[in-house]
């Protein structure tokens, strides 16, 4: 646990022990493994003297805030309105096939994780993906999986 | 000269440029108080980044996401890899997106004397008959040509047309997207030279913050982040609230399904969102500001950072302000995927390091708001709107659009409509006008069915009412709302009962759960529209068939309970979509309540599958295929379908050769 020690103190030496940090600080922590652990909300809570409680409690209202042990790719799927009738589903197929597991699941080599996302802002070229920080647009099933090989 | 800010080390005799002369000197005469070799320079380099004057061409590529998302960087790279093969001198500048987003990679080339040439659907393979042609031949590459601005250029391209007369451009009025896919957002002397920072410069040195909330007031500015209220009367409330210390929030957590003005906004012109708060700030008396800006945009909060670290260099942010006396620190914060965060309590609370969850209000955050101070929490499409108020005059801005909403709206228009991407017009404008003037109406010969404005709060509006002038109170009346902007065309191919069902599902999602109308009734709403939607083995059970009629009779009472009693406008107008549904397309709740059967076809569970006897050849490959095995018949004769056995997988449909089957 010497790694996560570290990157808890880090996030939290770089923010302050400001309550308004707390976000900051929990990004920061997650995007190091792309989850947190349930040791490392304790950790933060110790270190900012809040209640566990509390830590947990916010980290679990944001979606982005993982909780459970994330790919190293995150692929988040569009699944509003706009994607939606422009076929998403077919999408999301295409990708659970080319990647062996189901919507909200990550692969057993922790290569990837498939989420939904709400409205990324790309209504207009439906559908719609981010991995990672990368926006992928007008995806056909192929297009989608042709995307992955960029992270293989 | 590399940028402006050398103006402030020039060091010529006896001459020194204070940080208040800054902004006028750019834009005004600086022959006029610049010694003549600065003067000189001063005009060269204005000139270089307005292509007025060039010595070599500029190539012009739009390079927002969106131009990205569609390969924009291959056609840089392309370029680049050409020129230095060729040997060809020629600027290279990438800009954000003008919104022509169905017409991506968009590549403007600037020749010396010649008007700018707009091309569109570049791919890299063009790049080299595009520099061959326009660069070296002078001659446009006709098949792609978008159009032209012209300036009064020596030269001309033909007949070729203007920019503004292409259908797509031409009833758009574009005062806040100006900027938008003509500078380098990335390049702050760019956005200087197009008035940039002349509202600050100008409110700093003649106005006092009286001033500035009388002329938004005058100006009719009402909040464009959805429920459009009056801008100068927020700021006026927050300015009288008492306070040591008071805060400014741009809410960019744009969250609604269907909507990408702000992203598109902080994208192409980021630093028009920041003069814009600075402004506010000044106005009201904050000291401190937040732009909260939502995860899923992570290239909006990249170029936010560099916009704010280039205006503090330049001494438009951070302490006295130009000379002023006046200063304002301006932070981000980045959200982490929570819709309700738009709203604007629990952005707050969500900045403060809480859970984001909304509290009632009053007392409204301009009297307490961010750690119980005076806050002033504005969208940033209205924080866009404010440096062109200082600029051209209230008056001049209240002249635009009708009676109770003034200026422009940006919409963005998506969904099943030929040209989509981000349309600006007045307000007044029909929706009419923009989904089939401005968009190019229905792809594929389809029909126009609804269209969703103001995304999961707003409403579907039928052809019927789409002739009315778009304003805030218009759209209220048709059971609508002007929301944040999104505008989601749909055709026949929609069903409106499933659409209804979509934005329930999405609002129970999204519920914070804080307050129980919202929590349980959303979730019971949902259950009757799924009702509607879904089939049971047998279709006759009187008990599946009362509490499906029991739900329709209820649902208007349901729904009036929670727009009546949820705790914030999450909850209030979570109803709406059906509200609005079942006002304009009754009848397609009718025909899955009593008839049992989806017009559009969408609603899997309720479809017929049939069988076209004409046509099958009675292969037996569907019968082999059906997992239900509800498919009967004889080798080389036609097949039927068992209804009562048919699960409605839909493999037939697909496993067929002869397209015998079909969906009723
Ligand atoms: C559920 C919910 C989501 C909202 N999302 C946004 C949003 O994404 N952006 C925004 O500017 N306003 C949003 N609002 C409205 C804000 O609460 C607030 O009214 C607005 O930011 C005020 O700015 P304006 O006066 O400039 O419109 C939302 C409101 C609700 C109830
Ligand atoms: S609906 Fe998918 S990006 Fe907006």
């Amino acid at each position: 646990m010497q790694s996560s020690e570290n990157i808890v103190r880090k996030a939290v030496k770089k923010y302050g022990k400001g309550r308004e940090n707390l976000l900051p600080i929990l990004q920061m922590v997650r995007k190091e493994n792309n989850y947190l652990s349930e040791d490392q909300l304790r950790e933060i809570a110790t270190e900012m003297d809040l209640s566990a409680a509390d830590v947990y409690g916010v980290a679990t209202f944001y979606s982005f805030m993982d909780m459970q042990p994330k790919g190293k790719n995150i692929i988040r799927i569009c699944k509003t309105i706009t994607c939606f009738m422009k076929g998403k589903d077919s999408i999301v197929t295409a990708l659970e096939d080319a990647l062996g597991i189901k919507m909200g699941e990550t692969t057993p080599d922790r290569k990837f994780s498939l989420l939904e996302a709400n409205c990324i802002g790309w209504c207009h070229k439906g559908p719609a993906m981010l991995i990672n920080d990368k926006v992928y647009v007008e995806l056909t099933p192929e297009k989608a999986i042709q995307a992955l090989e960029e992270y293989r | 000269m590399k940028e402006f800010l050398e103006l402030y080390q020039s060091k010529e005799q006896g001459f020194t440029i204070t940080p208040d002369m800054f902004v006028d000197i750019i834009h005004e005469s600086p022959e006029v108080t610049l010694p003549p070799k600065t003067a000189q320079e001063l005009r060269e380099y204005t000139s270089q980044l307005t292509f007025e004057k060039l010595d070599k061409p500029a190539i012009i590529i739009g390079m927002g996401t969106c131009g990205l998302a569609n390969g924009a960087q291959s056609v840089y790279d392309a370029f680049q890899e050409a020129l230095k093969k060729g040997n060809i001198e020629a600027m290279l500048i990438p800009t954000g997106c003008v919104g022509y987003c169905a017409e991506e990679v968009i590549v403007d080339i600037k020749l010396p004397d010649y008007p700018r040439i707009s091309y569109s659907k570049v791919t890299p393979k063009d790049v080299p008959t595009l520099i061959e042609k326009t660069l070296i031949n002078h001659e446009p590459l006709r098949e792609k040509v978008l159009g032209i601005y012209s300036q009064g250029e020596k030269n001309s391209w033909g007949d070729l047309p203007e920019i503004s007369t292409i259908p797509f451009f031409k009833i758009q009025k574009k005062i806040v997207l100006e900027n938008c896919g003509v500078i380098d957002p990335e390049n702050i002397d760019q956005y200087l030279i197009k008035r940039g920072y002349e509202g600050l410069q100008r409110v700093l040195k003649t106005m006092t913050p009286e001033d500035i909330i009388a002329s938004v007031i005058e100006a009719g500015l009402r909040g464009r982040g959805g429920g459009g209220f009056p801008t100068g009367q927020k700021w006026k409330f927050a300015r009288q609230s008492s306070g040591d210390k008071k805060y400014l929030i741009c809410n960019a957590d744009e969250g609604d399904p269907g909507a990408f003005m702000d992203r598109a906004l902080l994208e192409g012109d980021p630093h028009r969102v920041v003069e814009g708060m600075i402004i506010a700030a000044y106005a009201i008396g904050a000291t401190e500001g937040f732009i909260y800006c939502r995860a899923e945009y992570p290239l909006a909060i990249k170029r936010l950072k560099k916009t704010l670290a280039d205006a503090e260099r330049y001494g438009f942010l951070g302490d006295n302000i130009l000379n002023s006396g006046f200063s304002f620190k301006l932070k981000i914060k980045e959200g982490a995927g929570a819709f309700v965060c738009g709203e604007e309590t629990a952005l707050i609370h969500s900045i403060e390091g809480k859970r984001g969850m909304p509290r009632p209000r009053p007392p409204y955050p301009t009297t307490e708001g961010l750690w119980g101070k005076p806050t002033v929490i504005n969208n940033v499409e209205t924080f866009a709107n404010i440096p062109v108020i200082i600029r051209n005059g209230a008056t001049w801005y209240a002249s635009i659009g009708t009676e109770t909403s003034k200026g422009t709206k940006i919409f963005a228009l998506s969904g099943k409509v030929k040209n989509v991407g981000l349309v600006e017009v007045p307000m007044g404008t029909t929706l009419r006008q923009i989904i089939f003037d401005v968009g190019g109406g229905i792809p594929e010969g389809r029909q126009f069915k609804a269209v969703q404005i103001g995304g999961p709060s707003g409403g579907a509006l039928p052809e019927s009412v789409i002739d009315t002038p778009i304003d805030y109170e218009n759209l209220k009346e048709i059971g609508a709302m002007m929301g944040s902007g999104g505008l989601v065309v749909m055709d026949e191919t929609t069903c409106m009962v499933d659409l209804a069902k979509f934005f329930m599902t999405f609002i129970m999602s999204e519920s914070c759960g804080k307050c129980i109308p919202c929590r349980e009734g959303t979730k019971r709403l949902y259950e009757t529209l799924e009702r509607l939607t879904q089939s049971y083995k047998n279709e006759n059970d009187p008990e599946e068939a009362l509490l499906r009629f029991q739900g329709m009779v209820y649902i208007e009472r349901l729904a009036n309970v929670i727009t009546t009693t949820s705790l914030c406008g999450l909850g209030q107008t979570a109803a709406n979509p059906i509200l609005s549904t079942l006002r304009y397309f009754r009848d397609e709740y009718e025909a899955h309540l009593y008839e049992r059967r989806c017009p559009a076809g969408v609603c899997k569970e309720l479809l017929t599958y049939k069988i076209n006897t004409d046509k099958c050849t009675g292969c037996t490959l569907c019968a082999i295929k059906c997992p239900a095995e509800a498919i009967v018949g004889e080798r080389k004769k036609a097949h039927y379908i068992l209804s009562d056995k048919c699960t409605r997988c839909g493999q037939c449909m697909m496993t067929c050769n002869f397209d015998a089957i079909y969906v009723e």
